[in-house]
């Protein structure tokens, strides 16, 4: 196995053991965005100076004796739409193209402060809005597994980057699934956690009311590790929780046999391509293997879910991304009459098709007449959604379905048909609309080696549970030790000090 | 006849020492630029916070305009492009004010009118654009400051009741004294620091419809308030008494041409795209949290005015002048309060010390005056010390040295004659100057008498006590016959 590829479990002893210097775990991943990422595009910035600066730093505090950090010498990978001081952050936006943020975000301070080493940011569909990264103004990224695919979105650049070993882990943003369908879409882990747990500050605003940034990790293990140190509450974000922090790792204990799995019927119909069919059919037996109680639940409102996502979050965009208007900061359009066409043109230029598409929405939406219609009905079906949740979790201890209705795509085939596209998120929006954690671990391959999720769903705060029953399900599996063949990976002679064989 | 009907809205910065949603401080006169931060700018990724003294000040004002006080208030954005803007939407409470239903009671003409106050809302101020070569329009550049963008305003909404430009001008005092009085904004219309825009209409007397609504904009005092709003009545009432049209529109008071002029015409009403804030949590106020700014809240001034009146027997008219400023109030109450007699306190504030003040333009919390010095000076009158003719002189020494009357009394040697042998010698001297005058007063001109008295004053200097040098005066006359 090559340094690169370890987890976050699995380095860290060696970090601390001194088995490996940061600096050499940073290069070996350096290396391998060196020679996989020309064909993956998983970044759109890679922070080689920035990354072996903060390696030496922290190998010189471990020489010098004093205790690693909870992360120290990890390499991770933020999402480009996550704030990072003095580093461009650019939404995979022509608007935000040379932004660098004078400031960086809660949950980039508390990684660097917890000694992760952040060694990019990768890419993102433009401002979030999308399920594929290819509506990135940069390019499409591709997903290792079959290279003519999409990683899924928006976090494809960092799903792709953890499963193509240019991370140790990831950041990804979920305000619809855009973590946990990528997640399923490259076979990681992606966790959205709760609404509220993880601070958004610094964090691009595209629907604020469901924003959440995640973990996006090899493994379960990881995936608590890195949320330990990002469930943190934040003076900074009003609607942080206030809770006390938790130590997630205590619960990856492998026991399920309390546990009773809910399977909302509504979620096994139309759309569900077969092989995702068979994989989830084999998890629930699995789970059912495990000691878990499989039953079935009705989550009668969910028709409805992908229409009231859409409507609340192009209507929170569309004021949110008001910002971008070519004064303060981003793109300006030169020769302009006034600030008004500056402005307009700006923004003409600046953003793409799908950001545009779902700005107009929005602001049609909450224009006279039609708030009342679309808005104030959308925030009814989201309340109905979050009280067939709490049905449920009187009975259930978790909802388990599939991540996606189908294993990741071919790049271009859903692009021109945004409804279709959308139809990708059917299982990830109800958690968002009501708040709750959601997580897609690997639960299988369909007969072209395309990995597929299994979607994990617990009531709000209760990502113990959440991880438990991931953890168990993984421990019982493979799927997540398989790695794809990236063919032009070539360890070549620069990289064979910091990727050696372990 | 037609009468106007007018509402004011009134913005008012709250006197908070960070913004509304960042820790930046609120303070004016700072360079440009210099109180900004990531969220303030509105940078991408930033997320507002919520000021809890600024929120706390929005229910103290609702309280003290006898407001009901929302028990679940939250924030929503108005969206708009502006470049003053920094998120191109002003986070402010459309849905849930924190106080609505409220009133403010005004005394015009010893008749007290209670004007209904419609709302009490929180909200973002905006930044200032200063237009390089001219207006918006035909500027080469404009450039932006964004001190101000952030800063809390409270918007108090009135009912549209008011009656007249008087009515609005005493409307107005009485909100921004409540306001000083309730410590929650420096109230500086030349700072910009209260600002209010005006609607007016006209209607038949007695009618209860209402007419075309016309808004008044650049109203920088509120005299230009209330002579703007003279203008605009007979501008209405001409043209509705003539049948002729009235354009709903904003129109722009000239202070110069004490003139308003038709800005531009209010066509469909502006959408704002309001929508509830999802960056902020909706605020559950606790009646325990009402009640504690109640308990805090200080004696406002209709309340204060009344308690002068009755307590201390004042005339109407000197307890309004006295309860102007909360700090002039104090300073009566003081020195009443050690003197006993409030009516002699209030006639020296009112006269020497407000004309004082006037002249020499100090605010009365600049006055060296102490009220126990002023107290010391009124007891030195009552003890005979001094007359009240030289306590004008001490007391004007006292205004600008600051010194007691007391030292005053004595460096100047102001100290009054009352020493009977002293005053007898000046008074004989006087008669023996003074011949043909004694004929008169022996001839029964009774009112020469005066001019005597008065040439005692001058050989003393005004030192003499008057009473004594009329008796004396008397006495020598009719001994001489
Ligand atoms: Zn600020």
């Amino acid at each position: 196995m090559k340094l690169s590829e370890l987890g976050a479990f699995e380095l860290l002893p060696m970090i601390k053991r001194k088995e490996v210097s940061v600096e050499e775990a940073t290069v070996g991943i350096l290396n391998k965005i060196k020679a996989v990422d020309r064909d993956i595009q998983a970044y759109i910035t890679v922070t080689n100076e920035h990354a072996l600066q903060r390696a030496k730093e922290a190998d010189l505090r471990l020489n010098e004796g004093k205790p690693p950090r909870p992360l120290e010498g990890l390499s991770v990978a933020i999402k480009d739409n996550i704030c990072t001081k003095g580093i461009k952050t650019t939404g995979a936006s022509v608007y935000l193209e040379d932004f660098v943020p004078p400031y960086d975000a809660t949950v980039v301070r508390l990684l660097e402060d917890a000694g992760a080493i952040i060694v990019g940011k990768t890419n993102l569909d433009e401002l979030a809005m999308g399920s594929s990264t290819e509506s990135s103004a940069m390019f499409p990224t591709k997903n290792p597994w079959d290279l003519q695919r999409v990683p899924g979105g928006s976090s494809g650049g960092s799903a792709a980057a953890v499963i193509a070993d240019e991370a140790v882990f990831a950041l990804g943003s979920d305000t619809g699934g855009s973590i946990r369908q990528p997640a399923a879409f490259c076979g990681i882990v992606g966790l959205k956690p709760t609404y509220g747990l993880v601070s958004r500050y610094g964090l691009i605003g595209y629907a604020s009311s469901m924003d959440q940034i995640g973990p996006m990790t090899k493994n379960v293990r990881d995936c608590a590790m890195l949320l330990n140190v990002i469930a943190r509450h934040d003076p900074k974000d009003a609607q942080s929780y206030t809770g006390e922090p938790v130590d997630y790792t205590q619960f990856l204990i492998p026991d399920i046999n309390e546990v009773i799995v809910g399977v909302p019927k509504e979620f096994l119909n139309k759309g569900l391509s077969k092989s995702v069919k068979d994989a989830f059919m084999k998890a629930l037996n699995k789970l059912e293997g495990l000691g878990a109680k499989v039953v079935e639940v009705s989550l009668p409102h969910s028709d409805h879910a992908l229409a009231a996502y859409y409507v609340i979050s192009s209507a929170e965009a569309s004021s949110n991304l008001a910002r971008l208007d070519g004064i303060r900061y981003g793109y300006r359009a030169a020769g302009c009459e006034d600030s008004a066409s500056m402005t307009a043109i700006s923004r003409g230029k600046g953003f793409g098709s799908e950001v545009k598409r779902r700005i107009v929405l929005g602001t049609h939406i909450l224009s006279k007449g039609n708030f009342e219609k679309y808005f104030n009905d959308a925030l009814k079906i989201r309340s109905l959604i979050f009280r067939d949740f709490e049905k449920i979790f009187k009975e259930c201890t978790c909802l388990v379905c599939p991540s996606s209705p189908t294993v990741a795509f071919r790049i271009g085939e859903k692009i021109r048909d945004p409804l279709e596209m959308y139809l990708s998120d059917v299982y990830t929006v109800p958690p968002n609309l009501a708040g709750l954690p959601g997580i897609s671990i690997p639960c299988g391959f369909d007969e072209e080696g395309m990995p597929i999720g299994l979607q994990i769903i617990t009531k709000q705060f209760d990502e113990a549970t959440l991880l438990q029953v991931a953890y168990t399900f993984e421990q019982a599996t493979d799927f997540h030790k398989k790695k794809p063949q990236l063919q032009k990976y070539d360890c070549g002679s620069e990289s064979t000090r910091g990727d050696r064989n372990v | 006849m037609f009468e106007p009907v007018i509402g004011i809205e009134v913005h008012a910065q709250l006197k908070t020492e960070s913004k509304l949603f960042c820790s930046c401080s609120a303070r004016f006169g700072a360079s440009p630029n210099s109180n900004t931060c990531p969220v303030c700018l509105g940078l991408p990724g930033t997320l507002p916070v919520l000021n809890k003294k600024a929120f706390e000040y929005g229910i103290r004002t609702a309280l003290a305009f006898n407001c009901k006080v929302a028990e679940i208030s939250g924030f929503d954005r108005k969206n708009y492009f502006y470049p003053d803007l920094p998120k191109n939407y002003q986070i402010t409470q459309q849905a849930s004010p924190v106080g609505v239903n409220g009133y403010l009671d005004v005394v015009i003409d010893d008749e007290t009118r209670r004007i209904r106050i419609k709302r009490v809302h929180l909200e973002e101020d905006a930044g200032k654009s200063i237009h390089e070569g001219g207006d918006i329009t035909g500027a080469v550049f404009s450039l932006e400051d964004y001190n101000r963008a952030g800063v809390p305003l409270l918007e108090i909404v009135s009912e549209p009741d008011i009656r007249s430009p008087k009515e609005a001008y005493e409307y107005l005092s009485m909100l921004r004294r409540t306001l000083l009085y309730l410590g929650v904004s420096d109230c500086k219309m030349e700072e910009g620091s209260l600002r209010c825009d005006v609607n007016i209409s006209v209607r038949p007397k007695g009618s209860d419809s209402f007419g075309t609504l016309v808004e008044l904009k650049n109203l920088n005092s509120f005299r230009a308030v209330e002579r703007s709003l003279e203008y605009e009545v007979k501008r209405q009432s001409e043209l509705a008494s003539e049948n002729k049209e009235i354009i709903r529109e904003t129109r722009h008071w000239d202070e110069e041409g004490q003139t308003t002029v038709g800005m531009r015409r209010k066509g469909l009403a502006e959408d704002y795209r309001f929508f509830p804030d999802p960056d902020l949590p909706r605020l559950i106020i606790g009646e325990s949290w009402i009640e504690k700014v109640r308990s805090d809240l200080p004696e406002l001034p209709g309340e204060r005015k009344a308690r002068f009146i009755r307590d201390y027997e004042l005339p109407e008219y000197d307890a309004s002048l006295l309860t102007d400023t909360q700090q002039l109030a104090d300073y009566f109450e003081e020195a009443a309060k050690e003197y006993g007699h409030a009516k002699t306190v209030s006639n020296w504030i009112m006269g020497e010390l407000l004309r004082l003040m006037n002249v020499t333009g100090i605010g009365i919390e600049s006055v060296k005056i102490r009220p126990c010095d002023l107290v010391a000076m009124l007891k030195m009158i009552d003890k005979g010390t001094i007359s009240g003719k030289i306590a004008k002189t001490v007391f004007e020494e006292m205004f600008t040295q600051g010194k007691s009357p007391g030292d005053i009394v004595k460096e100047k040697g102001l100290v009054q004659i009352a020493d009977e042998d002293e005053l007898t010698k000046i008074v004989d001297l006087v008669i023996q100057d003074n011949q043909k005058v004694v004929e008169q007063v022996k001839a029964g001109k009774d009112r020469a008498i005066g001019f005597l008295v008065g040439q005692v004053m001058k050989e003393t200097k005004g030192r003499a006590n008057p009473q004594m040098v009329n008796e004396l005066l008397r006495q020598r006359l009719a001994g001489e016959n």
